[in-house]
C-alpha cells in the first residue's frame, strides 16, 4: 500500500495547499458584511468542467495506484516471475506519446485560432490512439498465441488486467475524442473548441504518463522500487 | 424534563446493567489476564465519559429547555475549553493505549522454548499435529493434502516421522508450558477461537499463522470457528484439553505418528514419492 | 446593492448564469422520470434507498428470528441465515447509508445550501441515479438466480466468497460483484457533481467557513468515498477475475472438500488490504456527512451557533486524512504482520481525539441553548447518546490487544451496529423530519415522530447495549445457530430472545415513520417558508416547496455565516445567511 499512500498524500499536499487560502483559521462570525471586504470569498473560477476532470484523474490515479500496490504486494510470494513483455509495446508507447503531442500541438492552434491546423491535428491524434489501441491488442494477440494466457501466472494476470483498465480509459478518451473532432468539423472558428481540446490534451497526457508507469512496472524497471515499498510494510 | 430524566436512566441504566448483569467474560485459562486488565481500564475510562457526556445532556434539557423569554447564549467559541477538553481526551486515549501496545508487545513475541503445535482448519473440523520426539515438524505443501494424508506432510522429510497426527478429535495441552499454536488451512479462512484463552487468530490457506499462551489451568473448553468459513461455519467445533503433565503424556503415548498412519501407503509408492516444486 | 466585480470576484459563478441556460424539462417524463433537478434526483434516490432498506430490515427481522428462537422458523436454514447477513449488511452500509446521505440528502442539500441553481453536471447527475438504480436491480435480481445470493458475509472474503462451500457461489457472488461496481461507477458520477458544485458553484459570499456544517460533511466524505471506492472496485474486478476466468489474484493453493483446486500462490490477505483500504473511510463517508447534518440540527433547535465552528470544520478535514491510515484495524487477527498492530493502534486511538472535540461541541451547543425539543432535536440527541456509546466501544476494538479477545464476537456486531447503524439513522430520521417541510411545504405529524423516535432510540439501544456483554463472555458472530458449548450459559437464550423481540417492536416503529412520511405529503399541516426559523439559505427560497432553479430570479448573496442565532441586539433570534448587515438589526 505505500504507493497509494504515496499518491494520496501528494493529493493531500494539493488540497492542504488549497485549503491554506481559505482562510480556514477565519473566525467567521466576525466577519459580518459583504463580500470584497475579506480575502478568499469566492468560488473557483476555473470551468466546471476542468475542475470536474482533474478531479476525475484524481479518482483514476488512485485506481491505478491501488494496481501498483498490489502488484508490488503479488510481487513479494516466491512463485513471482516476471512477464517478457512483447516488444510491440514499445512501439505503442511511441503511438501514444505521439497521439498527445498531436493534441498538445491541436491546443496551440486552437490559441492561434487557426481552425484548420486544429482538425488535421485532431485526426493525427486520434489516429495515433488507434494505432496505440490496435497494438495492445496485438500484444494480447502475441501473448496468447505464445502460451502465456491470462490464468497461467500472477503476472500474466496482471498484464491482461493493468493494461485492459488502461485500455478502457483510452477507449473512453477516444470516444471524447470523436466527439470534440465532430465538433472542430462542423465549427467555423476555433474558439468553442478551446476548453475540450484543452481537456483532451490533459487527459491524453495524464494517460501517457500513467502509461509509463505501468509500462516500466511490467517490464521490471520499478522491481527494485517495489522491493523498497514491501520493505516498508514489514 | 421527561426527555432529561430518560436519559438519566439510560446512563445510569447502563452502569447498573453494567455491574449486576450476569454477563461476563468465562474464567480465563491461560496467561493473558493482561488483555483482561486492559479491557477492564477500558471500561472505567469510556464508562466515566459516557455517564459524563449523557448526564450533561440531561441537565442541559432540564436547565436549558425552551421558554418563551428565554434566550440562549451568544458565544461562538471558547478556546481555552476546547484545548482542555482536547488535551484530557489525549491523555485518556494514551492512558489506553500505552498498556494495549505493552501488551501487544508481549503478544506478538514467542517466548524461547515454547513448544510448537500446530492446528489445522478445513471444512469443517480441527486437525492438529504435534512434533514428535525429534521436537521439529515435517515440511507441508498443500499439493500434496489426499484422503491418506490430510495435512499434507512431506514423506520425504525426515523430521515428519514421527510427527503426531490428531484428526478432527480433541487435543490435549501441558499445563504451565508456553505453547506456540502455528495455524495454517487447507481451505478457506478460519480463526482458531477458545475464548477462555483471550488469544485467537484467523487461519489462512497456504501460509503459516501464529499466537502463543501458556495453560493456566486444567479443564477441558471448546474449540470454535471465529472467522466465517461457509455454511458450515457454525459447527466447526473441537475440544482442547489442557492436563498435568502426567495425564498430557499419557494421551501422547496413545496418538499415532504420521509414519504409523502412513505405512501401507508408503510401502506401495516406494521412495519415489513425488516432491512438489513449489510451494 | 453588491458589485458583484469586486474583491477578486472577476468571474460570475456557474450556478449563476442567467435562467435561460439552465436546463428545462420538456416533457412529463423529462421533469419526473429523467429529471435534471438535482431536487429530483435527490427524492429518486431517497424513495430507492429506502425501498431497498427495506428489504435489509426485513432480512434483520429474519436474522434475529433464527438467533432469538433458533430452530423454531426451519426455513432459515445455514444457506439463508448467511446469505441474510451477507444482504443486510451489504444493502444497509452501500445501498442505503451511503446512497442516502450522497446521493439523497447530498443531491437536494448542496445546491440549496450554497446558493446554487442546480449541480453544475446535471446529466451526468441523472446518470448517476439510473446507475444506482441499475447496480440496486442487479443486487436484488441475485434473490432470484439459482443458489440465491451470495453468503460470503459482506466483508466478502476471499477464498471462501466464491468456493462452493458458500452460499451463493454460482451467481449471488457474480451479480454482488458487478452491483458493487455499476454502484461504484454510478456514484463517481454523482460524487464528481457534489464536490465541483461546491467548489464551483457557491452563491457570493458564501466563503468555505460560511458554510453550514452539513455541506462540509458531505463535501468532505464525497471526496472520501472519491477516492475510497476505487479500492473495492480493484478488489471486485479482481475477484471476478479468480472466479470467471481462473486467475489467482487472491486464491492460494486450496484443497476444497477434498478435491485439489487449480489455483496457485494468490494472496487472501492482499483482498482485505485492497477491502478495508476502502471499508474503513467508508464508515466516515457514513459518518461525516451525519456529524455535518446533527450539528445543524443542534444548532437550529438550541437556537445557538454551533460551538467551535472552526475546531468543527479543522475535525472534519482531520478525521477525513486520517480515515485513510487507520484501515488495517479490521485486520489485527488477519494474520497480516503483526508489527502492523503498533501502528494502527496507535493511529486508530489517535482519530478518537478529533472525533471527541465533535461531541464535545455538540454538546456545548446545548449549554446555555436555549432548546426546542422537536422530533429533529430528539433524533439528534438520540444521535449523540448512541454515537457516544458506539464510538467508545471503538477504543476497545480499536487498541489492538483488547481486540484480539473481541474481535469475532457479538462486541463487533453491537459496536458497528451502535456508531454506523443507529447513529447515522437516527441521524437520517432527524433530518428528514427537519427538512421535509422544506421538500413537500407540509410538516410530518410530531405525536407520531415523537412515538417513532422513543420506540427506535430506546428499543435500539436496548437491542445493542446489552448485545456488547454477549460478545464478552465469547459468544461468536455470524453462527447460525450457537449450538451447545460450555462456556454459553443458558440466560444466553432469553437474552437473545428479548433482543428480537425488541428488535420486532423497532421494526414496528419504522412503520409508523413510513406512514407518517407518506400520509403527511397531503394531511400534513403547511408549513410555511422556513417553519423552523433556521438561517441557511435552503430555508430562504421563495417557494416551497423551492421551483426549479431553486432561488427565483436572482441568487442569494450572502453576508455571514450559518449560525446567527440569538445574536445579542438583533430583532429576531435568527439571522438568515443573505439578510445584509443593517436590516438585522434595524
Amino acid at each position: 500500500m505505500p504507493v497509494t499512500i504515496f499518491f494520496l498524500t501528494f493529493l493531500a499536499v494539493i488540497a492542504g495547499w488549497w485549503l491554506l487560502q481559505q482562510r480556514l483559521h477565519a473566525k467567521p462570525w466576525l466577519e459580518e458584511g459583504v463580500i470584497g471586504e475579506f480575502d478568499g470569498t469566492g468560488a473557483m473560477d476555473m470551468p466546471a468542467a476542468k475542475i470536474g476532470l482533474g478531479l476525475f484523474l484524481a479518482v483514476v490515479g488512485t485506481l491505478f495506484a491501488l494496481l501498483i500496490s498490489a502488484y508490488f504486494m503479488r510481487m513479494g510470494y516466491a512463485d513471482w516471475q516476471n512477464i517478457r513483455v512483447p516488444q510491440i509495446l514499445w512501439l505503442n508507447t511511441g503511438a501514444l506519446a505521439a497521439s498527445s503531442i498531436a493534441l498538445q500541438t491541436a491546443q496551440s492552434a486552437v490559441y492561434r485560432r487557426h481552425i484548420d491546423g486544429v482538425r488535421s491535428r485532431l485526426i493525427v491524434a486520434g489516429a495515433f490512439g488507434v494505432l496505440f489501441l490496435a497494438g495492445q491488442f496485438w500484444a494480447w494477440h502475441e501473448l496468447t498465441d505464445s502460451g502465456f494466457l491470462l490464468a497461467s501466472n500472477p503476472s500474466n494476470s496482471f498484464f491482461y488486467l493493468i493494461t485492459g483498465l488502461h485500455g478502457l480509459h483510452v477507449i473512453g478518451g477516444m470516444a471524447a475524442l470523436g466527439w470534440v473532432t465532430d465538433r472542430a468539423w462542423r465549427s467555423q472558428t476555433a474558439e468553442p473548441l478551446r476548453l475540450p481540446v484543452e481537456m483532451c490534451t490533459l487527459y491524453w497526457h495524464f494517460l501517457l504518463f500513467v502509461w509509463i508507469v505501468l509500462f516500466s512496472l511490467l517490464t521490471g524497471w520499478a522491481d527494485e522500487f517495489g522491493a523498497i515499498c514491501r520493505q516498508l510494510l514489514t | 424534563m421527561k426527555t432529561a430524566i430518560i436519559l438519566v436512566i439510560v446512563a445510569v441504566g447502563s452502569v447498573l446493567f453494567h455491574l449486576l448483569s450476569p454477563w461476563w467474560w468465562t474464567p480465563i485459562a491461560s496467561n493473558w489476564a493482561y488483555i483482561d486488565h486492559t479491557i477492564s481500564l477500558t471500561f472505567w475510562i469510556t464508562g466515566a465519559v459516557f455517564v459524563a457526556v449523557v448526564l450533561f445532556m440531561a441537565y442541559c434539557i432540564f436547565r436549558f429547555h425552551h421558554t418563551p423569554d428565554r434566550q440562549a447564549a451568544y458565544e461562538p467559541e471558547n478556546k481555552k475549553l476546547e484545548a482542555w477538553l482536547t488535551v484530557a481526551t489525549a491523555i485518556g486515549v494514551a492512558a489506553m493505549l500505552a498498556p494495549g501496545l505493552f501488551v501487544w508487545g508481549q503478544f506478538v513475541t514467542v517466548p524461547k522454548g515454547a513448544t510448537e503445535l500446530e492446528i489445522v482448519g478445513q471444512q469443517w473440523q480441527w486437525s492438529y499435529r504435534l512434533p514428535g520426539k525429534d521436537g521439529k515438524l515435517a515440511t507441508t505443501y498443500t499439493s500434496l493434502i489426499s484422503p491418506e494424508n490430510p495435512l499434507g506432510i512431506n514423506p520425504s522429510d525426515p523430521a515428519g516421522r514421527d510427527d503426531l497426527v490428531v484428526e478432527g478429535g480433541e487435543v490435549h495441552l501441558p499445563l504451565g508450558k508456553p505453547v506456540k499454536m502455528l495455524l495454517r488451512s487447507v481451505d478457506v479462512l478460519h480463526d482458531f477461537y477458545v475464548p477462555e484463552f483471550r488469544a485467537k487468530m484467523d487461519i489462512i490457506p497456504d501460509m503459516v499463522t501464529y499466537f502463543w499462551i501458556t495453560p493456566t489451568r486444567t479443564g477441558t473448553f471448546d474449540v470454535l470457528c471465529a472467522e466465517l468459513c461457509g455454511v458450515g461455519h457454525h459447527i466447526m467445533r473441537g475440544k482442547v484439553v489442557i492436563d498435568n503433565e502426567t495425564d498430557y503424556r499419557a494421551w501422547l503415548e496413545q496418538q499415532k505418528t504420521f509414519a504409523e498412519l502412513t505405512t501401507p501407503i508408503r510401502k506401495a509408492e516406494g521412495e519415489t514419492a513425488p516432491l512438489p516444486a513449489a510451494q | 446593492m453588491v458589485d458583484a466585480t469586486h474583491g477578486g470576484m472577476g468571474t460570475i459563478p456557474a450556478a449563476e448564469v442567467p435562467d435561460v441556460e439552465l436546463y428545462h424539462p420538456h416533457s412529463w417524463i423529462e421533469k419526473y422520470v429523467f429529471s435534471q433537478d438535482a431536487k429530483y434526483i435527490a427524492i429518486q434516490y431517497s424513495i430507492t434507498a429506502l425501498a431497498i432498506g427495506l428489504v435489509a430490515l426485513v432480512l434483520s427481522w429474519l436474522i434475529r428470528l433464527q438467533l432469538g428462537f433458533p430452530g423454531v422458523f426451519t426455513f432459515i436454514d445455514a444457506d439463508h441465515y448467511y446469505q441474510f447477513i451477507t444482504m443486510h449488511g451489504m444493502i444497509m452500509v452501500i445501498y442505503l447509508l451511503t446512497a442516502l446521505f450522497l446521493g439523497g440528502f447530498g443531491n437536494y442539500l448542496i445546491p440549496l445550501m450554497i446558493g446554487a441553481r442546480d449541480m453544475v453536471f446535471p446529466f451526468v447527475n441523472m446518470l448517476s441515479y439510473w446507475v444506482y438504480l441499475l447496480a440496486v436491480l442487479v443486487l436484488a435480481a441475485s434473490f432470484f438466480m439459482p443458489g440465491g445470493p451470495t453468503g460470503a458475509g459482506w466483508t466478502l472474503y476471499p477464498p471462501q466468497a466464491i468456493l462452493s462451500g458458500t452460499p451463493g457461489q454460482q451467481w449471488g457472488i457474480i451479480l454482488m460483484l458487478i452491483s458493487l461496481i455499476i454502484f461504484i461507477i454510478g456514484f463517481t458520477m454523482g460524487g464528481l457533481n457534489y464536490v465541483v458544485t461546491v467548489l464551483q458553484a457557491r452563491a457570493r459570499g458564501m466563503t468555505l467557513m460560511r458554510m453550514p456544517l452539513t455541506v462540509w460533511g458531505i463535501f468532505t466524505a464525497t471526496i472520501l468515498a472519491l477516492l475510497a471506492f476505487p479500492a473495492l472496485l480493484v478488489a471486485n474486478i479482481m475477484m471476478l477475475f479468480d472466479k470467471l476466468l481462473g486467475t489467482s489474484f487472491f486464491m492460494p493453493a486450496i484443497v476444497e472438500l477434498g478435491q485439489q483446486m487449480s489455483y496457485r500462490g494468490g494472496s487472501p490477505i492482499l483482498f482485505q488490504h485492497l477491502f478495508w483500504f476502502f471499508g474503513h473511510p467508508e464508515v466516515y463517508i457514513v459518518a461525516l456527512p451525519a456529524f455535518g447534518i446533527v450539528s445543524d440540527l443542534i444548532a437550529t433547535h438550541a437556537r445557538r451557533n454551533i460551538f467551535g465552528y472552526r475546531m468543527m470544520v479543522w475535525a472534519i478535514v482531520a478525521i477525513a486524512a486520517l480515515s485513510f491510515v487507520v484501515w488495517a484495524h479490521h485486520m489485527y487477527v488477519s494474520g497480516m504482520n503483526p508489527n502492523f498492530g503498533f501502528f494502527f493502534a496507535t493511529t486508530t486511538l489517535i482519530i478518537a481525539i478529533p472525533t471527541a472535540i465533535k461531541v464535545y461541541n455538540w454538546i456545548l451547543t446545548l449549554w446555555r441553548g436555549n432548546i426546542h425539543l422537536n422530533v429533529p432535536m430528539l433524533f439528534a440527541l438520540g444521535f449523540i447518546v448512541t454515537f457516544v456509546n458506539g464510538g467508545l466501544s471503538g477504543l476497545f476494538l480499536g487498541n489492538v490487544v483488547v481486540d484480539v479477545p473481541l474481535s469475532d464476537t457479538m462486541f463487533v456486531v453491537a459496536h458497528f451496529h451502535m456508531v454506523m447503524g443507529v447513529a447515522p439513522i437516527m441521524v437520517i430520521f432527524g433530518a428528514i423530519y427537519h427538512w421535509y417541510p422544506k421538500i413537500t411545504g407540509r410538516m410530518m405529524d410530531e405525536g407520531l415522530g415523537k412515538f417513532h423516535f422513543w420506540v427506535t432510540f430506546l428499543g435500539a439501544y436496548l437491542i445493542y447495549f446489552p448485545m456488547h456483554y454477549l460478545g464478552l463472555l465469547g459468544v461468536p458472530r455470524r453462527y447460525h445457530d450457537l449450538g451447545t458449548t460450555d462456556f454459553i450459559p443458558p440466560n444466553v437464550a432469553t437474552l437473545n430472545e428479548f433482543i428480537t423481540v425488541m428488535a420486532l417492536i423497532v421494526g414496528f416503529a419504522q412503520m409508523v415513520f413510513l406512514y407518517n412520511l407518506f400520509t403527511s405529503v397531503w394531511k400534513g399541516k403547511l408549513a410555511g417558508g422556513n417553519p423552523w426559523r433556521a438561517t441557511t439559505l435552503e430555508w430562504q427560497t421563495p417557494q416551497t416547496p423551492p421551483a426549479h432553479g431553486n432561488f427565483g430570479k436572482d441568487l442569494p448573496v450572502v453576508y455571514r455565516w450559518a449560525y446567527d442565532y440569538s445574536v445579542p441586539g438583533a430583532k429576531e433570534d435568527f439571522i438568515p445567511q443573505n439578510q445584509p448587515p443593517s436590516a438585522a438589526t434595524a
